[in-house]
């Protein structure tokens, strides 16, 4: 594994919108994506690798969301597990930049 | 003066793809500026132009509300919900994206641009069966006052006496799963309104489409932003003949049903 790499764990029930995530953030340098359609292999995937990101994606309900990111943050407390809205299109590169903001901010301060 | 967040126009992000000249009020694809990312549950305000015979392919949406109102020309919308329908300006637009859906959308002219705004809202209610709807708007119904284009799903103005309409929302236009009302209008100069805000919850954020407004004694010209989050009043006058503005009242905070 690159130590550089972010990588990024996208969990939802459509494959074809999963598929386009996918795509887009494999088409950044240095962001890798892994798609998965249930919660089980979402935690399988926490379980191998070291995500900094898992974006909750269409079809998830708030109370499903709400429970992977506790199982999630029980084994990583670090990452961050947060809601992607749009599907791909426009809005998935500024929520990565968001994060990485927000976790810049915390290290280094404003 | 109230408390209020001001976008002028040449302080947006921009993107020129040749096919596609977009300016953003808000952070939107490689614009990435993190202290204007939304107002309230309001994301995207994106001002296209997409030259004739281009557009955008096939491409997914979920949990978005997005309106599009097209300003001049038209556009060709397809959808995987079996719609494909002409989007023209006079009309609006409005897609709940919900669980998900793929659409494209092309100029329908092969050799004159088509120009509009797209506007994305957070939704308040997740994963729903997709929707599409579109509206032909009387222009005469917004000539120097206020045209409502988007309301909250069945919703009246008034909560409070248990006015609820069904699927449209009060008025004209068409609704949308959010507590958000949209209203335009053409003006004459020096016309003098005053918008009320619908919930001491939400704010305003009023886009200059063209001419110029004086907004709470703060002057707006064409393509300029303004929120305001304090005022439940207020006061707009039109400082050029033909001024349009299209006003957005929305939550400040998403509250997801």
């Amino acid at each position: 594994m690159n130590d550089t790499q972010l990588n990024i764990l996208a969990v939802g029930r459509e494959l074809a919108i999963l598929q386009v995530v996918e795509r887009l953030i494999n088409g950044h340098e240095g962001w890798a994506a892994t798609i998965v359609t249930t919660d089980e292999e979402a935690m399988a995937a926490v379980a191998k690798t070291d995500f900094r990101i898992v974006f909750v994606c269409a079809g998830v309900t708030a109370e499903e969301e709400e429970d992977l990111r506790r199982r999630v943050q029980e084994l990583h407390p670090g990452v961050v597990v947060t809601r992607h809205f749009g599907g791909g299109s426009g809005l998935l590169e500024n929520e990565v930049l968001a994060i990485l903001n927000d976790q810049k901010k915390q290290i280094y301060g404003k | 003066m109230s408390n209020t967040i001001l976008h002028k126009a040449a302080s947006r992000g921009h993107a020129d793809h040749g096919w596609l000249n977009s300016y953003q009020s808000f952070s939107f694809a490689s614009y990435y500026n993190p202290e204007r990312t939304q107002f309230g549950v309001l994301r995207v305000l994106n001002d296209d132009v997409v030259t004739g015979g281009k557009g955008f392919g096939s491409h997914p949406h979920d949990n978005m509300e997005i309106i599009s109102i097209p300003l001049e020309g038209a556009l060709v919308h397809e959808d995987n919900m079996g719609h494909k329908e002409v989007v023209s300006a006079g009309e609006i637009q409005v897609m709940s994206t919900g669980s998900g859906v793929f659409h494209s959308e092309y100029n329908n002219s092969p050799d004159k641009p088509a120009k509009f705004l797209q506007i994305w809202l957070f939704p308040n209610k997740l994963n729903v069966t997709p929707r599409y709807d579109q509206v032909k708007l009387d222009p005469l119904k917004g000539e120097n006052r206020l045209q409502q284009l988007i309301a909250p799903r069945g919703v009246a103005g008034d909560e409070a006496a248990g006015e609820v309409v069904g699927e449209k929302g009060i008025g004209e236009g068409t609704w949308i799963y959010q507590d958000a009302w949209f209203f335009s209008g053409r003006f004459d100069k020096e016309r003098q309104i005053s918008y009320e805000r619908k919930k001491k919850e939400n704010g305003v954020y009023l886009f200059v489409i063209k001419g110029s407004f004086a907004v709470d004694g703060q002057r707006l010209d064409t393509r300029d932003g303004l929120g305001v989050t304090d005022l439940d009043s207020i006061g707009i006058q039109s400082l050029e003949e033909g001024s349009e503005i299209l006003i957005m009242d929305v939550p400040m905070k998403n509250k997801i049903q």
